[in-house]
């Protein structure tokens, strides 16, 4: 029998914390709202119980889950950054307060901020292919594109369709102005703490056989400057929700703006979008880019002006494309 | 073989081996595992010459343990960081290139795993779930997120669990929850550890005790 997480307020948890015999780490996640539906999402266990599920789809289900968790196995077709899917959405993609996937399957089509147009879910798969994993989407359609939307539907099983206020999606939790007092050099110090001893000094990663173990935050191997995890609040939400990994919500809210700051203020490889020029990209995808460090200067250099794709060989997928209904 | 250099070099993240130290020599780590350090048991009484270790008397097997583990845990042992009856007397004399010496040692050990009996299956799929998939709902993150692929470590932080014996590992887990090992890099272990149930560690114990050294030591 699971013992299911109790979430808790942060605030009457982080002062409390602290004084006690430290016997245990308190796991502090936001509080649901009011009004929120909340999702359990099933299992693997649970779907190779499931008899209601035809052995045909369990196995398109499961390459879905496959792909999700090591995407690495694509490497230089999909994915050119050392990333797996798992990395941002943890817990195989079910965990709340963790970009749980599972919403796009019930929330889309609709209409989309960042590029302006009605998204289908594997046009939502897509982006993350063309940003967060600096790569090359699997084909629309594709056996590859089909398994990956099966993963998040059936993740997606008994949530309502088109409900949008959804408990612990997403990472915004600390909402998305940045607080005036955020300090890069205070992020500085909270990286060297608290993370540099897995993501390493320079943000590279760890990897193993072959394996990403511990994943980039920035150079050629992490996510590129169209990433949502490039702004700042995204990142922000991320850290304080999940990070350092088994203890959320140790960091203050504070610390995770400050170590966010200073890790997106790192160079990554090149926004899909760019348009040759930094700060012309940053304005013409200003909805976007108002909360990235990108085409701002920086140490006397402008974050993104720069011709490098990292290991990818192309600077814009074809699966990024408008569509209008005009 | 692999000394604490060649360590942290093949983790990619030299940050592993932030710690102060000079490079273990092996051949003078064996002279000191053969003679202990003057006043206590020499190493190789309970641990092996190989590293083995004994799983029924409760020693762990340190063959094939990151160098830079190996030091850190001799010098929280010296210092009290790390504590142990056992093992404090049994260090307190050795000095900081000993002490290395004796990791070198004992990281380029590579003593096979004795094959042990079969394990309830049940048992051992459950603590296969847990190493590879963890326990989510719980917040139990999987071993191999931190301690790499097959659980065989990832630098001087995060050491091997593979063909580590069950008794010594239930024992550390223990330890974390009862507060009574806390030298984990910023709690990391304990976090995990004080959610495991007892069924739980059982589980994992048996399970990582029974995984091969796959490792090109």
């Amino acid at each position: 029998m699971p013992r299911r997480l109790t979430p808790v307020l942060v605030t009457t948890l982080l002062g409390s914390g602290i004084a006690q015999a430290q016997t245990d780490v308190p796991v502090q996640l936001p509080a649901f709202k009011e009004g929120q539906y909340v999702h359990e999402a099933p299992t693997v266990d649970d779907l190779m119980q499931d008899e209601s599920i035809n052995p045909e789809l369990r196995k398109v289900i499961l390459r879905g889950r496959d792909m999700f968790i090591n995407t690495q196995q694509f490497r230089d077709e999909y994915v050119f950054n050392d990333l797996n899917c798992k990395n941002c959405h943890m817990g195989e993609g079910r965990l709340n307060w963790s970009g749980p996937v599972w919403p796009a399957a019930t929330t889309l089509p609709d209409f989309r901020g960042k590029n302006q147009h009605v998204n289908s879910l594997e046009e939502r798969i897509a982006g993350c292919f063309s940003f967060s994993m600096n790569g090359k989407p699997p084909e629309y359609g594709s056996d590859d594109m089909l398994a990956l939307a099966a993963y998040h539907q059936w993740l997606a099983k008994k949530a309502p369709v088109y409900e949008t206020n959804i408990g612990g999606r997403g990472f915004s939790h600390l909402g998305r102005e940045m607080p005036a007092e955020t300090s890069y050099e205070g992020g500085e110090q909270v990286y060297r703490e608290h993370c540099a001893r897995c993501h390493g000094t320079d943000g590279q990663g760890v990897r193993l056989s072959e394996q990403t173990v511990f994943p980039p935050l920035w150079g050629d191997g992490s996510y590129n400057w169209g990433a949502g995890m490039t702004r700042v609040f995204t990142a922000a939400s991320f850290i304080k929700n999940n990070m350092p990994l088994g203890k959320p919500g140790s960091l203050s809210d504070q610390q995770a703006w400050d170590v966010a700051l200073f890790i997106n203020s790192h160079e990554r490889p090149q926004d899909p979008r760019y348009t040759g020029d930094a700060r012309e990209t940053r304005e013409k995808f200003n909805n976007f880019h108002k909360f990235t460090m990108y085409g701002t200067e920086f140490n006397g250099q402008v974050l993104g002006q720069h011709d490098n794709t990292g290991t990818k060989p192309f600077l814009k997928p074809d699966a990024l494309r408008p569509r209008s209904f005009e | 073989m692999m000394n604490a250099k060649l360590g942290c070099l093949l983790a990619g993240a030299l940050v592993f081996c932030g710690m102060a130290h000079a490079a273990g020599d092996a051949q003078r780590g064996q002279t000191i595992v053969m003679q202990g350090d003057g006043s206590g048991a020499p190493c190789l009484a309970c641990h092996g010459l190989d590293g083995a270790g004994n799983d029924a008397a409760g020693f762990p097997r340190l063959a094939g343990l990151d160098a830079g583990y190996l030091e850190k845990q001799m010098q929280d042992y010296r210092t009290g960081t790390r504590q142990s009856a056992i093992m404090a007397p049994n260090v307190d004399n050795l000095d900081d290139q000993q002490i290395a010496d004796v990791a070198a040692w004992y990281a380029s050990q590579t003593a096979a795993v004795p094959p042990l009996p079969d394990a309830d299956s049940e048992l051992m799929a459950h603590g296969e779930r847990l190493a590879t998939r963890g326990d989510w709902d719980s917040y139990v993150v999987p071993c191999e997120t931190c301690h790499g692929p097959g659980s065989e470590g990832v630098g001087s932080a995060f050491p091997r669990l593979a063909g580590q014996h069950a008794g010594y590992i239930k024992q550390q887990l223990q330890a974390w929850k009862s507060g009574a090992r806390s030298n984990d890099p910023d709690q990391l272990m304990l976090a995990i550890a004080a959610r495991l149930s007892d069924e739980q560690i059982e589980a994992v114990a048996t399970y990582l005790a029974r995984q091969p050294m796959q490792g090109d030591l």
